[in-house]
């Protein structure tokens, strides 16, 4: 692992906190954040900051609160699960704010494209609104040549592969503008060829937009090609 | 608030059972409790044998029900008959209990297809004997009636519960153990199964026990039920009669208690029996009879169900047809002309009806199911109880009251009233039909959709309510079903003007034209099954290009 810039409290070895001295106002920043669910802690004090075309990693076994911490960060919390600290995009506290406005994008496990809209509009949909008709259209045909899906605008998302799917799904996330963008898992289904494509593909695209970004995975070889800070959660 | 909606008029309704059957009911002059309502009908001859009857009747029908439903899943599931089964029993649910009623008459009456089928050649008969074949004083044409209707839904909710319950795991472990495929799942799966499906059994009891739509088609006027002799005192003219009404309202619901008390004593001591057959470890005694009688039940079941409506359609285009002859001699399609304006006439009332019920129940179940995914709340078993009150009460005994509560706001004999009081019985069937795809929808669409910018509201309707939209058209035509088959809440909320094709057959089963009710009953059938037909085809139009969704894969 190439660099931990980050670190968690382990509530089992009853590790310190660590202070975190340069949180940078541009980026995804986590402050003392904590997670329980049932009264039973997952994690306490966890403390990261993620910059502009970075790509952190949380990683960690099943049960650690890995995804529970990015439905925290995203808006849409399982109530099972409680949080503590705080979550601030560009210096701005996100957490009073609904998933619809923390302009937060996520990618999950599945592509997850909507089953009764096309390819081309499940990339629209999270396009902003206000756009003249030229500009939309413009902007997806970009956003599927980008994916390697031109002319594939009209197919019903359950014909294509998975890769096909899993492009069309990073290019829907990416034109709904997000300042920061989490990764929840979403190179463990793929078969370990189309995985390193779609790795670069996604790593390349948050890098060149300049988007803060966080990583939950199993996979070690994930953390080394993110090449960003690494927090490991205790298993439960 | 929903609540308020469904349960008001129940409690409302007990309330306005219980109190006049004390004898108090300002609006008829009795200010003063007394026994004397219960006295009166306790005096009432015939009484004792009509609720015997009532008890008996419901408790052989629903145990009967079961064991189909229940030994035919055991033997057959997982074969080809297990599924062309489970293809016959849909159509079958939304076919009203009049209208299979009615089948049964045309099928089994003195007069009926059966003896037709067997006359002169076996019996000598040359016409239509003395003998009273259906209706039937024994009560068994009506049990076979309601075990027709309910076992199909019993059989519908097992195959919900198993969506739940790994089933082929444990039954395959147990045949690895030497068990017989039916002893297999018997022992290994059935008492998973069973403890799911608790409460409907129990609404099918209730039901069964104090159903009157069915009895007054389905048994003769000198054999009444406890629920047809209450109707008949409510319509008494004579308005003391209301307070005996009153009284035999409340004895409905004890007769229900006692029915559910017995039954739960016999779950008890059969689950005593069935743990001693568990650990006695036979591996395949019986087998073989329950593979036959399971496959003879449900078979009896399909061919009563579904084969007295194809002689109440014979019956329909049947200009001449004597007995014993087995197919019209002559055939014309001009009563269905003839009753054309009568026909339509009901049926628009019907489908009015059904539609905004159906609708206004769908609305409602969305709204509570939405709510309950955005505030995070787990309903529990006590919320499952509150949605099957209306299901466990016996129709007749709140609905004179809750009619009483009608009259006081005004609203007896409107459309709103009838709306009103289907939606109580439509709306748990629709929220039940439409919980279990709502909660099962990945919640990582809704969260897809709100990161990529979309409010709650605008994630609801842009994409959890498209990608539902085919449990939520099923739902409707559940709905559509359930209310098309109301005989009771029509009579009393409408205050007897609301003429809907099952009140007309019912009313007219007893003695009227006979093609008439036989195109009454086809009627009936026909409405549910179009709804049921527009919930798959509109979506499988729709959605032609959509693989996930079309429901065809």
């Amino acid at each position: 692992m190439s660099a931990v810039s980050a670190a968690v409290d382990d509530p089992e070895t009853g590790r310190g906190p660590e202070p975190c001295s340069e949180l940078r106002s541009a980026g995804l920043a986590l402050r003392s954040v904590s997670a329980s669910i049932g009264g039973r802690d997952l994690f306490i004090n966890l403390n990261l900051s993620v910059g502009p075309g970075e790509i952190a990693t949380v990683m960690g076994p099943s049960g650690a609160g890995k995804s529970a911490l990015l439905s925290h960060i995203c808006g849409v919390g399982d109530p099972d699960f409680s949080f503590g600290g705080s979550v601030a995009l560009n210096g701005h506290d996100v957490g009073a704010l609904p998933a619809s406005q923390r302009r937060i994008g996520v990618l999950f496990q599945d592509a997850l494209l909507f089953p009764h809209l096309s390819v081309g509009e499940n990339i629209a949909f999270g396009l902003p609104t206000g756009l003249g008709r030229d500009e939309r259209n413009a902007r997806i045909a970009a956003a599927l040549a980008d994916a390697g899906l031109t002319g594939m605008g009209g197919r019903d998302p359950a014909t294509l592969s998975g890769g096909q799917k899993a492009r069309a799904a990073l290019m829907r996330t990416l034109l709904a503008e997000p300042k920061a963008v989490l990764l929840d898992e979403p190179f463990s289904k793929l078969d370990a060829a189309l995985r390193d494509k779609f790795r670069r593909f996604v790593f390349d695209h948050v890098r060149e937009r300049a988007l803060p970004t966080l990583l939950v995975t199993h996979d070690p070889a994930d953390a080394a090609a993110a090449a960003g800070p690494v927090v490991e959660l205790a298993p439960p | 608030m929903a609540l308020c909606v469904f349960l008001g008029p129940v409690v409302a309704g007990l309330a306005g059972s219980i109190l006049p059957s004390f004898g108090y009911f300002p609006a008829l002059g009795g200010e003063a409790f007394s026994l004397a309502p219960w006295r009166a009908l306790a005096a009432y001859p015939g009484l004792g044998a009509a609720a015997w009857f009532s008890f008996w009747t419901g408790l052989a029908a629903t145990l009967l029900s079961l064991a189909a439903a229940l030994i035919f899943t055991a033997a057959w599931r997982g074969t080809v008959w297990f599924k062309a089964f489970q293809r016959l029993v849909s159509p079958l649910l939304s076919v009203p209990h009049s209208a299979v009623a009615l089948g049964m008459v045309f099928l089994l009456a003195p007069s009926g297809w059966a003896m037709r089928a067997v006359s002169p050649s076996l019996t000598g008969f040359e016409r239509p004997p003395d003998l009273a074949t259906a209706p039937d004083p024994f009560g068994i044409v009506y049990v076979a009636c309601l075990v027709v209707k309910e076992t199909p839904f019993l059989f519908l909710m097992i195959l919900a519960a198993l969506n739940q319950i790994p089933d082929s795991p444990l039954s395959a472990s147990a045949r690895t153990m030497g068990y017989r495929r039916t002893i297999a799942w018997l022992k290994a799966v059935a008492p998973l199964v069973l403890r799911q499906i608790r409460l409907p059994v129990l609404a099918v009891l209730a039901y069964s026990v104090s159903v009157v739509d069915v009895a007054l088609i389905l048994t003769p006027v000198t054999r009444p039920t406890l629920g047809v002799l209450v109707l008949r005192w409510f319509n008494d003219p004579d308005l003391a009669t209301q307070f005996v009404a009153a009284a035999g309202a409340c004895l409905q619901i004890g007769v229900v208690l006692a029915a559910g008390l017995v039954w739960k004593l016999g779950e008890l001591g059969a689950g005593r029996l069935f743990r001693r057959w568990i650990a006695s470890g036979d591996r395949s005694r019986g087998e073989n009879g329950l593979r036959v009688g399971g496959f003879a039940l449900a078979s009896l079941v399909g061919v009563l169900g579904g084969f007295g409506l194809v002689v109440a359609a014979l019956w329909s285009v049947a200009q001449r047809w004597r007995f014993p002859d087995v197919l019209p001699s002559a055939w014309s399609l001009r009563f269905w002309d003839r009753h054309a304006e009568a026909l339509l006439q009901a049926a628009g009332v019907t489908l009015t009806v059904a539609a905004v019920a159906a609708a206004l129940s769908v609305l409602l179940a969305l709204a509570c199911l939405e709510n309950e995914k955005r505030r995070g709340l787990k309903p529990g078993n006590g919320a499952l109880w509150l949605l099957y009150t209306p299901l466990l009460t016996p129709q007749i005994a709140f609905l004179f009251g809750a009619q009483v509560l009608l009259v006081t706001i005004g609203l007896d004999g409107a459309w709103v009233a009838v709306i009103w009081f289907h939606m109580l019985f439509v709306g748990p069937y629709v929220f039940l039909s439409l919980s279990g795809p709502y909660r099962k929808l990945d919640p990582r669409y809704r969260a897809a959709a709100v990161t990529l910018g979309a409010t709650e509201t605008q994630a609801f309707f842009r994409v959890v309510l498209p990608v539902l939209l085919r449990p939520v058209l099923v739902a409707a035509a559940v709905g559509v079903a359930v209310s098309v088959g109301q005989y009771l809440p029509t009579v009393f909320a409408g205050a007897g003007r609301f003429e809907t094709l099952t009140t007309e057959a019912v009313a007219l089963s007893a003695g009227g034209d006979r093609r008439l009710v036989a195109m009454l009953a086809l009627s009936q059938s026909v409405l549910p099954f179009l709804g049921f037909l527009a919930a798959i085809m509109i979506p499988a139009w729709l959605y032609r290009d959509r693989r996930e969704l079309s429901g065809f894969r």
